[in-house]
């Protein structure tokens, strides 16, 4: 009953991919965002610094005696000064012309406003930040604009943005580990609640057939209504073919009694030979014909109980005895009689009903074949399986015909006589298949059948 | 079954005189069943063996009779109109009534042995059956519940209990078997008439069973060899038949 089901990907791989994926995407934009904002504040630092000692250089420029005089204060570089040792650059222009300092800058920075300026370029081979600041100085009679240009590479700036980006690369990581360890939790946890669910559905006997009251999660709400309402059908429709057998059984059985019953009485009544022929003969069909509706039944009933197989630990022996017991009133009447050999008990895990009426219709068979006022010898074991051994001292089964005796409908050469349908070894072939185990017929040497059910 | 001896005992009186007076009372039989075919043919079928045999349509019906006489064995349906035999059983049961109680069933074998016993039925059988079948089992039950001296005929200087399986002539007991036993009963339930082979032959044997009117004559043989210290005597009718005879 074990059907592969058809799958396509894994819930859980999906969930843990999505919850991974995610969690590495907003890991990765929490360090560009974070190195962008360090980059944009040091800048901005840097910025600050280079505006102050801008600022302080033109503050220290006047004009005197129509000369320009700008002595550079010692302070407009020392708070330049850097960890990193980076290098400054400076060029002082009056007018647009150049006065003192770097040449090279000039040509960098050509704009000239009264707001100062700052742009990131190269300077000898280096990449430096610049600003570039100017001041209109009022003279007696002149009035003259002093420019100020100011670079400084950015050694230490990048050895900060450096260390930044690491600790938010770390941050990053840690924040994708933490997730993804969160994402595989969750993960179990909502599978989980799948596989209990499934874990209490495969611990279910195979008629339990009750729905399901333990609370689920809301999401699995309309599964688990859906898997109750599709077992409540199958519930129905089990007892449904269980009642339509008895039912069907009932209604033929009991017209076939009334017949049976009526010409038993009148065979005692009659005298004449050929009309108590005809009623034996009668009565003989009403049983060939009762026993193969039985039989047909007890068939159908079993094929439908072997599919649902109910295994209970029964003692092989105690079923076997009361079935000896059953039986002994109707041995009796043929002066037969049931001889019980067995162990003390043996336990075997089965449908009791199953196997009950395959170990009777063994005993029916060997009542039917054997001999009168002999004995019929039955053997309960437990080794090597658990197994009912019948033994008649009958005419034995027809050589070569062993093989095809167990299908249905399939009567011995040597059963002429006997009211039979065909199906008994059938039903008991069925039950120990069913249960894993066989059938074995054999001929004993001194004569006689002997069937084996072993399980 | 034990019924049978009245009429005994009127034939005897009639046919071989024979004085002595056999207090036995009839068998009493209660029918529980809803299909009336079914049960005029019991009855008319137990009637022939001499059992007295009432016939109840439902469970109501039932309850009443046992309420107001005594059975010696109840035949109950499981189907009924007003509701499952089982629980007639059970109320059986649950009252102090221990009458042995056999339940006739349609149903398959299968589904229902386990429930009808569980519920203290003494036996079942399934429908369409072979009256042999019933009466062996309602001899089987009896012999299991009652056990008690109603059910001995004496005659003829033997005692036999045809529910016990018991023959005993003179002072011996007497083994039997269950064919030896039928046959015995089959006689002594009409004393005086004739059976033809082939008559004994459908009483002996299943009708599945093919017999040879040898067999009869070996069984005829035994219970002879069986009686020969008494007084009864089996006699051949040449053509006829055989009759059990009681000579002083």
């Amino acid at each position: 009953m074990t059907n592969k089901v058809a799958t396509s990907g894994s819930l859980r791989n999906r969930l843990v991919f999505t919850l991974i994926g995610g969690a590495a995407v907003l890991a990765l934009l929490f360090f560009f965002v974070v190195r962008s904002f360090s980059v944009q504040i040091a800048q901005q630092g840097q910025d600050n610094i280079l505006l102050a000692s801008a600022t302080s250089m033109l503050d220290a420029a006047a004009i005197r005696n129509s000369t320009i005089e700008l002595d550079l204060p010692y302070s407009a570089f020392s708070m330049l000064s850097t960890q990193a040792d980076d290098r400054i650059f400076y060029a002082i222009l009056q007018d647009g012309k150049f006065l003192s300092g770097y040449e090279d800058l000039v040509g960098v920075d050509a704009s000239s406003s009264n707001t100062p300026t700052f742009k990131t370029s190269f300077v000898r081979g280096a990449k430096v930040r610049i600003i570039s600041a100017s001041r209109t100085l009022i003279g007696a009679s002149e009035r003259t604009e002093i420019q100020i240009i100011l670079a400084q590479t950015q050694d230490d700036l990048s050895k900060t943005l450096d260390q930044i980006s690491r600790n938010a690369a770390f941050l990053g990581f840690g924040f994708f580990a933490l997730t993804s360890a969160l994402s595989f939790w969750a993960t179990s946890a909502t599978i989980g609640q799948l596989g209990k669910l499934t874990k209490s559905v495969t611990r279910r006997g195979p008629q339990d057939l009750r729905p399901f009251k333990r609370s689920v999660p809301k999401e699995m709400g309309p599964l688990v209504s859906s898997l109750n309402s599709l077992m409540g059908r199958l519930d129905q429709s089990l007892s449904q073919s269980e009642d339509f057998i008895a039912e069907a059984a009932h209604r033929v059985r009991t017209p076939l009694a009334t017949v049976r019953s009526y010409a038993d009485a009148t065979l005692q009544r009659v005298d004449k030979e050929e009309n108590r022929e005809a009623m034996r003969s009668m009565i003989k069909a009403i049983d060939e014909s009762s026993r193969a509706a039985g039989q047909l039944l007890d068939h159908a009933m079993i094929t439908f109980r072997a599919d649902h197989l109910v295994r209970e630990e029964i003692n092989l022996v105690e079923l076997t005895r009361d079935l000896v017991e059953r039986l002994t009133p109707i041995a009796e009447m043929k002066d037969l009689s049931l001889a019980l050999h067995s162990d003390d008990q043996v336990i075997y895990k089965g449908d009791p009903v199953l196997i009950q009426n395959a170990v009777r219709n063994l005993i029916d068979n060997a009542m039917k074949y054997g001999p009168m006022e002999s004995t019929i010898e039955i053997f309960v074991s437990r080794v090597p399986s658990p197994s009912v051994t019948v033994c008649d001292n009958g005419p034995g089964f027809p050589v070569g015909e062993i093989e095809s005796l167990t299908t249905r409908f399939q009567r011995g050469e040597n059963s002429k006589d006997i009211v039979g349908s065909g199906l008994g070894l059938t039903i008991a072939r069925d039950v120990a298949l069913a249960h894993g185990g066989n059938i074995h017929l054999e001929n004993k040497l001194e004569g006689g059948a002997c069937v084996t059910l072993s399980l | 079954m034990r019924s049978s001896y009245l009429t005994v005992i009127h034939i005897n009186l009639t046919l071989t005189c024979h004085k002595k007076e056999l207090a036995l009372d009839p068998m009493k039989f209660l029918l529980i069943e809803d299909n009336i075919d079914l049960a005029n043919a019991i009855t008319s079928r137990m009637r022939q063996d001499g059992h007295v045999i009432d016939h109840a349509r439902d469970l109501e019906d039932g309850m009443a009779f046992v309420a107001t006489s005594e059975y010696d064995l109840i035949l109950l349906d499981i189907m009924l109109p007003d509701g499952d035999g089982r629980s007639f059983l059970q109320r059986h049961r649950a009252s102090d009534l221990d009458t042995p109680v056999i339940i006739l069933t349609a149903r398959s074998q299968v589904s229902d042995r386990i429930g009808t016993l569980d519920l203290g039925a003494d036996d079942y059988v399934t429908k369409p059956f072979d009256h042999a079948e019933l009466e062996a089992r309602c001899r089987a039950v009896l012999r299991r519940r009652t056990g008690n001296a109603r059910t001995k005929i004496e005659i003829g200087g033997i005692v036999f209990d045809p529910v016990a399986g018991h023959l005993t002539v003179g002072k011996k007991a007497v083994t039997m078997r269950n064919r030896e036993l039928r046959l015995l009963e089959l006689f002594l339930n009409a004393p005086g008439q004739i059976f033809s082979k082939h008559k004994l032959a459908d009483r002996l044997f299943s009708y599945e069973e093919d017999v040879s009117e040898n067999a009869i004559e070996v069984y005829i043989g035994r219970l002879r060899k069986l009686l020969r210290a008494s007084d009864m005597k089996i006699t051949t009718l040449r053509g006829l038949g055989y009759r059990l005879d009681h000579d002083k």
